[in-house]
């Protein structure tokens, strides 16, 4: 940052992009305005809130039943939705969408909902965003800035398994997504697996929808978060472990049998789903001989963590980094490598909406405070002395240790690729299976998703490598593996961003969108009224 | 194409919504209904339909799988425009929602 003029756009206001308006966005765009800085915010949502705060849709005029589920504040950012929920997150929320919408109305916030963004450059000094309108996505527009705060959240992670493309397998949160938004379910008796604290809501907001819950399937011993590790219990309050033994009640009271140490090992059906079988796992992970078990459902609801968007960062050349997890990196006030480009929520690392909006509070204050003048920062302002910084920083800090402690608990899946047959498919858009790409590690032809990509089309189509991209890594760290046994040397496999980075466009975009853009770009007005 | 399940999508406690009335619209001509505010998947769903596409190579079928607008794997045609995200798109009355063109290849939109 040091050493780079502030830009300033011409009536001497500093002109902010955020991208995305989940927790982290929303307070960015708040605190900033709070600051004089004149915000848009860019999300693809119809309405503010992300996937955590999604709402039902207005035109369902859904009520709050007070049996609603109650979500733990330690819920991933892009779970759907306590919106519905009577307690401390529903009042945050309601604080938070109030001060937004203020904003909003008194010109200070410009929200431009319903807009995808696909392209994000550095342009006359700033920044440029371009961004595909409404449901149709037939027109784009841009949005010049000086500034710009990455908030674009985060999606699920799924390892593939045998069947997983079958109708009425879902990504956990996707079934929670369409329950809360538009109050349907994929089936009536579903079973929901993978790993992480994502699942215990979403399963017994299933069941409080009226599905019956055939199991919960969990690969970590769930006993660790119910008897809490030392780390665990000193990094959260009493109340949060609460919540979490809450569950355990709720999931009884719906008679969901949960099952810990076990994995769906594959689904079965023609046309859809109609069972899966699930196994035991070992000490070590593996699967134990003889405890597969077949439960019939209809619908598999699956997941394993999430993972940030992390495309826009790429593009722009801020640095990410694959471990401990994928992260746009950041240094304390949430500044990335490129200057006066921002970084918060989950894809500054996912640990959850509480840590994603406190992030999204640093990030908007040293907005803030850099267009006071350039080289400043929030730090230099006020740091040792402001309330508000300590403070900021106290929450980030017990919210990042608490987010850690838990997903310790979620121990990663080092198992997974021993239960993908060569059948499985891993890429679901180009239909590429384990088979093609182990032959491609196996014959030395590729050693990293990017020749993977290249030589069997694993991460070539739609989703451009966002749903296989785990799997891919996933298999390089199984050949590498192989070839350390081997007495090679097997080398680090690359992380999943590999397989998304060096992509110009974040999403698709119609050719006749980009064949209608005037030579100097001039997609459309972004110009306030 | 059109897989039914043998229940309906809606959950069997809806009381926390008093949705507007229900309305009309076509998945390979026949009529289903949506309430206002559903997504095409939603009504789809609502349906009882989970699948609404084939994929290119292998003629599988697929219906949602990530319910966010991020796996592509829910395209259909609605109202002659290929590869439209269900999951995305708003239902409005009298839509056309196709699903045997729905090859994930694109017409010349795409």
């Amino acid at each position: 940052m040091n050493g780079v003029t502030r830009p300033q756009s011409p009536d001497g206001v500093l002109r902010l992009a955020v991208i995305g308006a989940g927790p982290a966005g929303m307070e960015g765009a708040v605190r900033a305005a709070d600051g004089a800085v004149a915000v848009t915010v860019i999300d693809a949502g119809p309405a503010a809130g992300g996937q955590f705060h999604r709402q039902p849709s207005p035109l369902l005029h859904a009520l709050p039943p007070a049996s609603q589920a109650r979500l733990p504040s330690w819920s991933p950012s892009w779970l759907p939705s306590p919106a519905l929920a009577p307690h401390r997150a529903g009042r945050g929320w309601a604080a938070l969408k109030s001060r937004f919408d203020r904003h909003v109305a008194a010109g200070r916030v410009r929200h431009l909902a319903d807009h995808h963004v696909w392209f994000a450059e550095r342009a006359g000094g700033g920044f440029r965003v371009h961004a595909l309108v409404g449901p149709a996505q037939q027109s784009s527009i841009r949005v010049d800035a000086d500034a710009l705060l990455l908030a674009t959240g985060a999606y699920e992670r799924v390892l593939p398994f045998p069947g997983w493309t079958l109708p009425g397998v879902v990504t956990a949160g996707g079934a929670q997504a369409m329950l809360k938004g538009s109050l349907v379910l994929p089936g009536r008796e579903v079973v929901v697996a993978g790993t992480g604290p994502l699942l215990l809501p979403v399963a017994a907001g299933l069941a409080e929808a009226g599905a019956v819950v055939k199991a919960l399937i969990e690969s970590a011993d769930m006993r660790a978060l119910l008897r809490p590790a030392p780390a665990l219990a000193a990094a959260a309050n009493p109340g949060k472990l609460a919540e979490a033994a809450g569950y355990a009640a709720r999931l009884a009271q719906y008679r969901i049998p949960v099952r810990s140490r076990h994995v769906v090992v594959a689904a079965h059906g023609g046309e859809r789903v109609e069972a899966v079988t699930v196994a035991a796992l070992d000490a070590l992970g593996h699967v134990l001989p003889g405890s597969q078990q077949r439960i019939s459902c209809d619908s598999l609801a699956i997941g394993h963590g999430l993972l940030p968007h992390l495309g826009l960062a790429l593009t722009l050349g801020a640095r990410v980094e694959d471990e401990p997890a994928p992260a746009v990196v950041v240094d304390g006030e949430q500044r990335t490598c490129v200057p006066a480009l921002w970084a918060a929520g989950e894809a500054s690392g996912v640990g959850g909406a509480a840590l994603a909006q406190v992030e999204g509070e640093i990030a908007g204050r040293s907005v803030a405070a850099w267009s006071r003048g350039p080289r400043r920062a929030w730090q230099d302002e006020d740091h040792a002395r402001s309330p508000a910084w300590t403070s900021a920083e106290r929450r980030r800090g017990r919210r990042r240790e608490f987010f850690a402690a838990l997903d310790a608990v979620y121990a990663r899946d080092v198992t997974w690729a021993e239960r993908v047959d060569d059948d499985t498919t891993i890429c679901r858009c180009e239909e590429v299976r384990a088979g093609a790409i182990r032959r491609v590690l196996r014959d030395d032809a590729a050693s990293d998703p990017r020749t993977v990509k290249l030589l069997t089309r694993a991460g070539m189509g739609w989703c451009q490598g966002r749903m296989c991209a785990p799997a891919v890594a996933g298999l390089l760290a199984e050949r590498s593996a192989a070839r350390e046994r081997g007495g090679a040397e097997g080398g680090g496999a690359p992380g999943p961003s590999a397989l998304v980075s060096s992509r110009p466009f974040a999403r698709p975009v119609p050719l006749g969108v980009l064949a209608t853009l005037p030579p100097d770009e001039e997609e459309g007005t972004d110009e306030q009224p | 194409m059109l897989i039914r399940l043998r229940f309906g999508g809606t959950p069997r406690r809806p009381a926390a919504a008093r949705p507007g009335t229900a309305f009309a619209l076509s998945v390979d001509g026949e009529r289903i209904e949506a309430l206002p505010g559903h997504t095409i998947a939603a009504a789809l769903w609502r349906a009882g339909i989970v699948s609404w596409r084939r994929t290119r190579g292998e003629a599988r079928p697929r219906g949602v799988f990530c319910g966010i607008g991020v796996c592509f794997d829910c395209l259909v045609t609605v109202n002659g425009r290929p590869n439209q995200r269900a999951c995305l798109v708003p239902a409005r009355p009298g839509d056309a929602v196709d699903t045997r063109a729905g090859t994930g290849l694109g017409g010349d939109e795409t």
